[in-house]
């Protein structure tokens, strides 16, 4: 007997505790409580946005007493490691053992994509509050799954129409993170930039392990007329100083996407951020009462400004809670449950008024912003509302989706 | 895997075991049963090379995931067959392991990791570049399950598990023939002094390339189950972190047993999947394992039970 066997003996134990665990089944009756699953990436790189997705969700549920139409609420909440394939097995998880009633959450694209057939073969009615891939309500759409956040080109498209419409630049290259929530990014604001008469002068990709973004700022053009910027969490934080430690910035207006300046970065930027142009359906700046309340409230729960990702679960909870009370609580018909999250329809979510579209996805304002500094502190001050965007745009639909997905060369750069 | 009967014997009351339990399990531990089966391929497979022949690779996910993604764009863009599908990824991980093995098997020791890591790192590349093939970050979803003409629909998670079960026994079978033969004792001779065996008169190099392309072409067995399990390949399957856990799987079960490999497999997909359940701090968990395997039982937990029989 010597201490390897005892260490042996030890590991079998915990073993057959964990396989002990296995066989307790988790399904109740109808009189249960609610089951939320929700999927969220509380370790690993990501973790500081999946907490704001997780604190939002929470905020909204302690509102309401964690009970909706007389039933309780119970959250389950698994961790994704910010992986896909671990939120695909959380999601099996989820559903096969704790029989959720709704799944919910994620944050790549790659995860949405996994969970699509995932939600159509169990028929569970899965919201995705964060997770922006065009083609999830538009090429690709599923039966069962409602877009609750955003798509990506959604906003980009009304900035490149507000850049034709309210200023003077028509020459403009675009620097974005080389994935494809860059391209998506991209790809809507050129659309609309180039079809009102500008035109994009060049396109700079950088790889989404980038330490240093000098090789890729000294290509910018300086005779453009600005710079549009796609880019998200360290990569926008870095972008930033480097756009001011590289000379553009005085030089070369920017203008950027949602997430380059969302609240998740903003307050750990500097004067380098002042200026900044911006789209995206929220602002914790936004002025509405909603929202006054809810940016009050999460901070004293989380210590910090909402970022989008915290609103949008925020939302994605209340929807959810919305559904409910819709179907008077009987969330055991997934029929309709899914009809009634698709039926949603509120004109006071912090972000605006919001209702959904066919394909799954919401029509909703998109605002134009501006980085200023207000008490001392960053904020992306709202100066501008397009009404009820919709995925589309202006287009129609189905001469819409005829057209590919925007990709890293789609649409062509002609003017490159 | 020795010669030894009660090996054998022990291996069949298992699967028998498991066999017979499976109907009774819930679907979720069910389906986390057959990715344990599935992983431990990857990891029997990476045995072969780090436990017989003394390569440790750090780019094995390389052909488990060149395999999946033959099977992912097969099926989806083709409707391909299982069998089509079967043959194709094999073939295709076959193949990128003997055009790997050219490169890598000239090195030994730590140029031989650094090698097989950055061959590895190429083809992550190209699964998250080639964006018209492999759709990029995004991965391919929507890899139905095979249908083999068979009565029952591998859609549900119990004929599921029977097949990746009878997979995992067929992989085991054809492994342990493979060490245990001839080829397989030049292996291990290789393992234990390269220059004596070249000496001996034994083609060193071709033996090691050998290894190589095998050890390649049973982790694309693995990746074609996998697709088929996950319905989802994406660059994740074949990027670096993929590549060391199955490291650790077989160092966890102990390297150059098979058996053990296969353990550490299933060890390390229970306790990411449930011990995840009850602690955010599962990784510390995770760690304490490792760290207590390593100054328990530093050949792993096939060596310790080896040592008590013995």
């Amino acid at each position: 007997m010597s201490r390897r066997t005892i260490a042996l003996f030890a590991l079998a134990a915990f073993l057959l505790a964990l396989v002990a665990g296995l066989g307790t089944p988790t399904a109740r009756a109808q009189s249960g409580p609610i089951k939320i699953g929700f999927l969220s990436p509380l370790t690993g790189a990501a973790s500081a946005l999946g907490k704001d997705m997780l604190n939002g969700t929470e905020l909204y549920l302690d509102e309401i007493g964690r009970t909706v139409a007389g039933r309780k609420i119970e959250l389950i909440v698994e961790d994704t490691e910010g992986n896909t394939q671990t939120a695909l097995t959380k999601a099996r998880k989820l559903v096969d053992q704790d029989h959720v009633h709704i799944l919910s959450g994620g944050l790549l694209a790659s995860t949405g994509y996994a969970i699509h057939p995932f939600a159509e073969a169990q028929k569970i009615p899965t919201t995705y509050p964060v997770m922006s891939s065009d083609d999830l309500t538009q090429r690709k759409p599923a039966k069962w799954v409602v877009r609750t956040g955003w798509n990506s080109s959604q906003s980009t498209h009304a900035l490149g129409d507000w850049v034709i419409k309210n200023t003077k630049y028509r020459k403009i290259a675009t620097v974005a993170a080389d994935y494809a929530f860059g391209w998506e990014s991209v790809g809507g604001f050129q659309r609309t930039f180039e079809e009102g008469g500008g035109q994009i002068i060049q396109k700079v990709w950088v790889p989404l392990n980038t330490n240093d973004f000098a090789p890729f700022l000294s290509q910018v053009k300086r005779d453009s007329d600005a710079v549009f910027a796609v880019f998200f969490g360290k990569l926008a934080l870095q972008f930033m100083k480097e756009y001011e430690n590289s000379g553009l910035k005085g030089r070369v207006p920017l203008l950027s996407n949602g997430t380059t300046v969302d609240e998740s970065v903003l307050p750990q930027m500097g004067d380098e951020a002042l200026g900044t142009i911006s789209t995206l359906h929220y602002s914790a700046a936004l002025e509405n009462p909603t929202n006054q309340r809810f940016a009050k409230a999460f901070e004293a729960k989380a210590g910090k400004i909402p970022s989008y990702y915290a609103e949008t679960c925020y939302t994605n909870a209340r929807w959810i809670a919305e559904a409910i009370k819709a179907v008077s609580g009987k969330v055991e018909d997934r029929e309709a449950l899914l009809a009634a999250l698709r039926k949603v329809e509120l004109k006071d979510f912090p972000r605006g008024p919001v209702k959904i579209d066919t394909f799954g996805n919401p029509v909703q304002n998109v605002y134009i912003r501006k980085v200023e500094r207000v008490g001392g502190k960053l904020q992306n001050t709202v100066f501008f509302t397009y009404p009820n965007v919709s995925q589309f745009w202006k287009y129609n639909p189905e001469e819409y989706l005829k057209a590919p997905l925007y990709t890293r060369d789609y649409p062509p750069c002609k003017a490159c | 895997m020795t010669r030894r009967p009660g090996v054998l014997v022990g291996v069949a009351v298992v699967v028998v075991a498991a066999a017979a339990v499976a109907p009774w399990l819930p679907s979720y531990p069910l389906t986390l049963l057959t990715q344990a089966m599935i992983v431990a391929i990857l990891a029997m497979s990476l045995d072969v090379l780090l436990g017989f022949t003394g390569l440790p690779s750090l780019g094995h996910a390389a052909y488990f995931g060149v395999a999946a993604y033959a099977v992912a764009i097969l099926t989806t863009e083709r409707q391909s067959g299982f069998v089509v599908c079967l043959i194709a990824g094999v073939v295709f991980a076959a193949v990128a392991a003997a055009l790997f093995g050219l490169i890598a098997i000239r090195a030994t020791g730590t140029y031989f990791l650094m090698i097989t890591l950055a061959l590895g790192m190429v083809v992550w590349g190209l699964a998250f570049r080639w964006v018209s093939l492999t759709k990029g970050d995004n991965g391919i979803s929507g890899v139905p399950r095979p249908d083999l003409g068979l009565p029952w629909s591998f859609w549900g998670p119990l004929p599921f598990f029977y097949f990746s079960l009878v997979c995992a026994v067929v992989a085991l079978a054809l492994l342990g023939l493979i060490v245990a033969s001839p080829f397989g004792m030049s292996l291990k001779g290789i393992r234990e002094s390269e220059s004596r065996m070249r000496i001996l008169g034994y083609n060193v190099w071709l033996h090691k390339y050998l290894a190589f392309v095998i050890a390649g072409t049973f982790a694309g067995f693995s990746g074609v189950l996998w697709a088929y399990y996950n319905g989802f390949v994406s660059p994740v399957d074949v990027q670096l972190v993929t590549s060391v856990e199955a490291l650790l799987m077989v160092a966890l079960g102990g390297q150059g047993t098979l058996l053990g490999p296969a353990v550490g497999a299933a060890l390390i997909v229970f306790l990411k999947n449930f011990v995840s359940v009850y602690t955010k701090r599962w990784l510390l968990i995770l760690g304490a394992v490792y760290i207590g395997v390593i100054l328990f039982a530093p050949r792993g937990l096939a060596g310790a039970f080896h040592r008590r029989s013995s």
